[in-house]
């Protein structure tokens, strides 16, 4: 690409513990189509892991293949990337997160990858509880290829060439829920302020998080016809309790208001905090949390926030007990026998 | 009628029902006559079903050490009724038949050219045992004890072998000894011991093992340090990942903390397998998956990624007989091609062709230290014969001194002293370039994974000359591989001879054994085993000696003798093909027949052409 990104930055930007700026945390830029709202979502990224003081080569970043899976190149350059085939991202994580549980697994799809060619693999990580944060950038539509419905395109929803999609919609968060998800959030891609403490919050958890992010197609699907739309999604969009993310390291009384519903502890000692503001159901409970989704489902609504967290969550390496030291750091004299035993192994072979 | 006389040199074939706890009877059978000291080729031939299917198990005894199937059948233990009919037909004139004659035989089914011997087995076991599943179990140890009077078979060395395998359950060595007596005894009463065809001990085994090919990659790959196993079930390649859990159970728990060194995930499908085998590869583990056939073709996509971005990845593919689900439970060498050029665009990919279980074992653990020095995908064929049957194989070894190569890899400090770092740069000139595991630097190192075109750099490029010079950099390292993958091995017959044979894996005794028959009719063939994909100089070098060279292979279409032809040009009249595709290992008779046929003054039509000539053809 000929595009370059400037090298300038203003002197005077903040910077976190590790004595980063956010421009630490970016990539090249972004070859998407003006006004996409998967721009906005890796902003978001970006200032999450700014915030949270993250090693950026700590993290890796793995993607299908689409529009969202692009967007790994525009953020986060100091980290490896893995753009993978189309739907299998799940599994090329799910072998990464095997060889070095040490590192944080940040997927991005797009509702094609996940909810078409990839729903199986979807489905299945989320069973395994994979320590992973999974991003979906979800716009109805399939971009890459100018505009066909999505699974994810709600029934009766309509996209530029103006067809009504006549197929019911899967809902992502929903599945997740069933399948047996311990972080499931909503959000959307024009609402910074909700989707960077989630992002934040889904990082700090210890298992599978899901965030899928309504984030319209300026080009295929912002049509007045579209559930997809800024203006649709701005009008019916309920969010849940506000969130506040507060990091382990920061005193807890820094951020916080009065008034929360809920407070979390995380996995590695961060704090969420709910806030009832909106919320009419309990995101610590699985079956309330169903409850609100079908509620909302039935309202024409979109509940957006966070939807689940199941505080005591176990991941797949708790599961599988693998060794506390990464597999891809065991050294040869702790990986292979010897000798000896084969003389033993043939032995009862005769 | 001129009964069968033979000693130490005989097929025995069991008709079974399975589901009935048969094969580890008739497994005690043939380990007790290889610890007679007699080579044993046991073969198990059963059914996709877990119960009342007819299944077969056939062992061949061979004092000179052929372990190919011979072909045709000297004795038939028949214990099911569904089958006998065929299984009485198959009995070479002279041959015996020993059948539960607790029903009498169907007069139809009587043979005057055989020997039938009748042992009453559901009679014994019902008047001797009250628990059904007792009955069932024990009806088969009893015509082992039978077998070893009419075979003349060292009893003590059968009781032993009870006694060995009951280890730690002594409560079953006593009900099982006193099974394999009912039968000794009856089979001495009623019946001349031993008959034409009987066994002598014989020191022909030295210190080979008695091993199945899964098993030994399992431990191959236990060896070879893979840390993580992404699987789908399938047959025949399960046991595979079964082996290897049961020795990483043994030898890698981590004494302080109990935890596990070793990654075990059984996937959504084979798709999800390889995918997680690409990551945890990726990620600087070593891993591994094994299937057969049908996941192969599943994993074809990904295996075009591993090559077009350079991941190592191991891959164990078990043959059975396709297309599709084919004939699940039987073995074929058929899954060559597809496996050769998996994948759409310009891919092609290493194989390697074990033939025995030691070399599963050598090759399992070297799959690894080829993946990550050449950063490609390795795809290890070998089939269900060898995979589930206990071959005879010389001992498990491995050389302590012996470290794994883990390849180009950068680590921080390499990193700090250099200027710029390129993914895809080929700075040796051996066109394998240095890869970085993610998260090794925090400045350096980081690159982008890709399947799409890229430059030097992993950046993203559509010019047609950058994806054109990478193209051909994956082509120059074809050429590398060529010096690192393992050797053939050639034997030549030591006479003057233009005409040779060439195969790979589990067609290698039957082969050897045809050579030698040929070799008493006045034909000399030299010999040559292909162990890997890409051929290297010496296969060339090889077929270019000789005028004709026989290619047997174990498939329809000459899969092996399609691959040689595009990669080295050779015509199809040098490269004449022996093939077997029925589903059973091939035989020593029938590569001989064939290769008759092809010779000139044999006035026989090779099948394709019959084929290609009437429409249907007959078998040639």
């Amino acid at each position: 690409m000929s595009y370059q990104i400037p090298k300038f930055r203003h002197p005077g930007l903040p910077v976190n513990e590790l004595g980063y700026t956010k421009a630490a945390y970016e990539g090249s830029i972004s070859t998407l189509c003006a006004g996409c709202g998967h721009d906005s979502i890796s902003g978001a990224i970006v200032r999450a892991c700014h915030e949270l003081s993250l090693e950026p080569h700590k993290i890796a970043k793995l993607s299908g293949i689409g529009c969202s899976s692009k967007t790994p190149t525009y953020f986060l350059g100091k980290s490896h990337g893995f753009n993978s085939v189309h739907g299998r991202m799940p599994s090329v994580v799910t072998g990464a997160a095997m060889a070095n549980r040490d590192l944080l697994y940040l997927g991005v799809s797009g509702d094609g990858d996940t909810a078409s060619i990839g729903m199986g693999q979807f489905t299945h990580v989320i069973r395994r509880n994979l320590n992973m944060v999974y991003i979906v950038m979800n716009n109805g539509c399939y971009g890459l290829t100018k505009g066909q419905d999505s699974a994810t395109a709600d029934q009766g929803s309509a996209g530029k060439k103006g067809d009504v999609n006549p197929f019911s919609a899967i809902d992502l968060c929903s599945t997740a829920l069933q399948m047996g998800a311990t972080f499931v959030a909503r959000s959307f891609s024009g609402d910074k302020e909700q989707l960077v403490p989630l992002i934040k919050a889904a990082m700090s958890h210890r298992g599978f998080a899901l965030i899928d992010v309504i984030s319209p197609c300026v080009t295929f699907n912002n049509t007045p016809a579209s559930t997809k739309s800024y203006e649709f999604v701005r009008e019916h969009a309920e969010a849940t309790g506000t969130v506040d993310f507060v990091p382990m390291r920061e005193e807890i009384t820094t951020s916080s208001r009065p008034g929360a519903a809920y407070e979390v502890t995380m996995h590695d000692g961060s704090v969420l905090r709910l806030y009832e503001d909106a919320g009419d159901f309990n995101p610590l409970d699985r079956r309330s949390a169903m409850m609100a989704m079908m509620n909302h489902q039935h309202d024409g609504t979109i509940l957006t926030g966070l939807i689940y967290l199941n505080k005591n969550s176990r991941d797949l390496h708790d599961v599988l007990q693998t060794s506390h030291r990464p597999l891809n750091q065991l050294e040869e004299g702790e990986l292979c026998p010897g000798n000896k035993m084969l003389v033993n192994i043939n032995a009862s072979l005769r | 009628m001129k009964r069968l006389e033979s000693v130490n040199d005989f097929v025995i074939k069991f008709a079974n029902v399975n589901g009935t706890g048969s094969a580890s009877a008739n497994n005690l059978f043939a380990k007790a006559l290889f610890r007679m000291g007699l080579p044993v080729s046991p073969k198990n031939i059963f059914p996709s079903n877990i119960q009342g299917l007819p299944t077969w198990y056939e062992v061949r005894v061979c004092e000179q050490g052929y372990l190919g199937r011979r072909g045709g059948v000297d004795i038939i233990l028949s214990v099911n009724p569904q089958s006998m009919a065929q299984d009485i037909r198959e009995i070479e004139p002279g041959g015996y038949f020993i059948y539960d004659s607790t029903k009498p035989l169907d007069l139809r089914l009587v043979r005057n050219d055989i020997t039938t011997i009748g042992l009453p087995l559901t009679r014994i076991c019902n008047e001797k045992y009250k628990d059904p599943r007792q009955r069932q179990l024990f009806k088969n140890v009893i015509y082992v004890g039978a077998l070893a009077a009419l075979l003349d078979m060292d009893f003590k060395v059968l009781t032993d072998l009870v006694a060995d395998q009951f280890k730690g359950k002594e409560k079953l060595i006593l009900p099982n000894i006193k099974a394999l007596e009912l039968g000794h005894q009856y089979a001495k009463e009623n019946f001349d011991c031993p008959i034409g065809i009987r066994v002598k001990a014989a020191d022909k085994v030295g210190d080979k093992i008695l091993l199945d090919g899964n098993t030994a990659l399992g431990l191959g790959a236990i060896y070879g340090g893979a840390t993580v196993a992404a699987w789908y079930p399938i047959t025949p390649s399960t046991s595979v990942v079964d082996a290897f859990e049961k020795y990483a159970r043994r030898v890698r728990i981590d004494p302080g903390t109990g935890r596990r060194n070793y990654a075990i995930v059984q996937a959504e499908d084979e798709l999800a397998a390889i995918g997680m085998v690409i990551g945890a590869s990726w990620n600087g583990a070593r891993a591994f998956t094994a299937t057969s056939g049908p996941g192969l073709s599943l994993m074809s996509e990904f295996l075009g990624l591993a090559y077009f971005a350079e991941i190592p990845t191991v891959l164990f593919d078990v043959q059975r007989a396709g297309p599709s689900t084919g004939m699940p439970t039987r073995t074929q060498q058929s899954d060559v091609l597809a496996a050769a050029y998996a994948s759409h665009g310009d891919t092609k990919h290493v194989l390697l062709f074990p033939s025995t279980p030691k070399e599963c074992f050598d090759f399992g653990a070297h799959a690894f230290d080829l993946a990550e020095r050449l950063q490609t995908p390795i795809i290890l064929l070998t089939d269900l014969d060898l995979g589930m049957n206990d071959n005879m194989s010389d001992p498990l070894a491995w050389d302590d001194s012996r470290e794994y190569d883990r390849g180009k890899v950068l680590t921080a400090a390499d990193l700090d002293n250099m200027e710029r770092f390129g993914r895809y740069l080929d700075s040796d000139g051996d066109a394998i370039c240095y890869r970085t595991y993610p998260g090794t630097h925090p400045e350096k190192g980081a690159y982008f994974t890709r399947g799409t075109s890229r430059d030097e750099q992993a950046v993203y490029t559509e010019k047609g000359e950058e994806y054109e010079q990478n193209m051909l950099r994956l082509l120059q390292k074809w050429d590398t591989i060529k010096e690192h993958v393992p050797r053939p091995e050639i034997i030549p017959c030591g006479k003057p001879t233009d005409m040779a044979v060439l195969y790979f894996g589990t067609s290698e005794a039957s082969s050897r054994e045809a050579v030698d028959y040929l070799a008493r009719d006045g034909i000399n063939l030299d010999a040559m085993r292909v162990r890997a994909f890409p051929f290297n100089q010496e296969v060339e070098d090889f077929i270019d000696q000789h005028e004709r060279v026989f290619v047997i292979e174990q498939n329809r279409d000459a899969q092996l003798r399609t691959l040689l032809m595009a990669e080295f040009e050779f015509g199809p009249d040098k490269l004449k093909s022996v093939l077997c595709f029925d589903g059973t290992p091939v035989s020593a008779r029938n590569i001989r027949k064939q290769i008759l046929e092809h010779l000139p003054g044999n006035n026989v039509t090779p099948l394709h052409r019959k084929i290609r000539a009437n429409g249907v053809g007959e078998r040639a």
